[in-house]
């Protein structure tokens, strides 16, 4: 992890937490965009995305098409990398350190070990330590999110219920994690432990969390996301930025829209410059009922 | 009359919070910048770290880049940290884009490589002991004459001053160490 440098003093390397949420802390007030291509990943650089997420396919259509979803094939993912200047994101499967270690060798700037995938493990997350790559993980409460952080993931994004173009669930699991860390921040210092137990998370993250009033790394939102609006809706709900899956390249104009999303993003409490992006677009993703689709079909709860 | 001074943090992308943070541990007061009217309030501005493309588009939709520019040389002190520092070179080398051309240098963006390359280390130069932290970070490279390096890594500069404006190629607002602010803050005229 160390070594020396020309005036005596160590160097640190990419494996340490403090490296990891500071990339985490740059992407902050930013827009996160699924791509399945360079040329899609062009687009996005193009409208102003922090980052692009490679994968094989969007949710929606992962959600349609069925069967197994895997990790994106390196060469989609090297084929982004030299497309673009703004960091490469993947997706592993929950628990799949082999995959994990795949992207890790390959130098992409994050990795999002996410229910999207057909999970690889039933029990077991990704030890997050030993990456030089740092983790985003999801989340739906508290607990969940302390547990991940436990495990070394550098950001936390709300699940929501991806490739669904229902914002929903995003909202229902960011009013759940800002209500249950700012419900720490007024138990006193001996009813913690007990607060640990039940939300089953280290101690010591719940006290962090019960001090700061804030997550020890950044929190963004996911799942649902369609239109300029839900972008500003979740910022306004104190995401500190947003990931957009389907709702751009399954819109009718996704460049368009990308940037709409982008500035509704940066300018989410200007109502004037929310309602100046959402003018002029074509039609969104198409949305689904939750009501309509079964347990199983509900990604947010693969993973605990 | 005397008042507080007021540090306007550019707030479009990025870790402008932190920003916040690190001047508020001063006792300065920061409010963000986000249209150039916000710019008349201000007695300093900060251009913090972040997605460089991101921030240029973003400069560029609400026409801040001019107004930027003319803030910076009436003479008001600027400081730029990493995505920021690329945003004052007089130019950018790779993946171009606007720049305001305040710092005598060339930038050369995600000069280390990606996430995986980044790395903390401490800096040779006045400052004892200055941790710096390197995200994807830019390099400074063919720096002009009127160019002073207040600490370079491996050779190269990435702390540096050119008369009013300071550009850091690391995150100082990432750790506790505030002299890379008080630098900002020391700069600014009492009225």
């Amino acid at each position: 992890m160390t070594d020396g440098n020309s005036n005596g003093s160590s160097r640190v390397t990419s494996e340490s937490f403090e490296i990891k949420v500071g990339l985490a802390e740059m992407m902050k007030g930013g827009v996160i965009m699924d791509v399945t291509k360079p040329d899609e990943a062009k687009i996005a650089e193009d409208s102003g995305a922090t980052a692009v997420m490679a994968l094989e396919r969007v949710p929606s259509d992962i959600r349609k098409d069925g069967g197994v979803a895997r990790m994106c094939s390196i060469e989609v993912i090297e084929g982004i990398q030299k497309t673009v200047s703004i960091p490469v994101m993947a997706k592993v499967r929950i628990g799949h350190f082999l995959e994990a270690r795949v992207l890790d060798a390959a130098g992409v700037d994050f990795i999002d070990e996410s229910e999207v995938l057909t999970p690889a493990d039933g029990e077991h997350h990704v030890d997050k330590h030993e990456f030089r790559s740092p983790f985003v993980c999801g989340a739906r409460n508290l607990g969940e999110a302390l547990r991940r952080i436990a495990e070394g993931a550098a950001m936390i994004r709300t699940k929501g219920e991806a490739g669904s173009g229902n914002i929903v669930e995003a909202v229902r699991h960011l009013r759940q994690v800002m209500g249950d860390i700012r419900r720490l921040t007024a138990v006193l210092p001996e009813e913690l432990p007990t607060c640990a137990k039940e939300l089953g998370a280290p101690v010591e993250l719940v006290r962090k969390v019960a001090e700061a009033g804030r997550l020890p790394v950044p929190n963004f939102a996911a799942g649902g996301i369609a239109t300029p609006a839900d972008a500003a809706l979740c910022m306004a709900l104190g995401a500190e930025a947003v990931f957009v899956g389907s709702g751009v390249f399954k819109s009718e104009d996704p460049a368009a829209r990308a940037r709409a999303i982008v500035r509704a993003t940066t300018h989410w409490d200007e109502p004037d410059e929310v309602l100046a992006a959402s003018r002029g677009l074509a039609g969104a993703m198409p949305g689904i009922e939750m009501e309509s689709l079964q347990e199983h079909e509900r990604l947010a709860n693969r993973g605990w | 009359m005397a008042r507080e001074p007021v540090v306007g943090i550019l707030a479009i992308q990025g870790d402008f919070e932190a920003h916040a943070s690190a001047l508020s541990r001063l006792g300065a007061r920061s409010v963000r910048v986000r249209r150039d009217r916000d710019l008349d309030a201000v007695d300093a501005i900060v251009l913090p770290g972040g997605e460089t493309t991101t921030i240029a588009k973003g400069l560029e939709r609400v026409g801040l880049y001019d107004a930027l520019e003319t803030f910076a040389r009436s003479g008001r002190p600027v400081l730029g940290t990493c995505a920021g520092a690329v945003l004052l070179a007089r130019e950018v080398e790779n993946h171009p884009v606007r720049s305001l051309g305040l710092i005598d240098a060339v930038a050369v963006r995600n000069a280390y490589g990606s996430q995986v390359d980044s790395f903390s280390v401490t800096a040779d130069g006045e400052l004892e002991n200055l941790r710096c932290i390197f995200i994807r970070a830019p390099q400074l490279r063919r720096p002009g004459p009127d160019l002073e390096v207040l600490a370079r890594v491996d050779g190269w500069p990435v702390l540096v001053r050119q008369k009013n404006v300071v550009a850091a190629t690391f995150h100082p607002e990432l750790t506790d160490d505030t002299r890379v602010h008080s630098l900002l803050l020391d700069s600014i005229p009492a009225r």
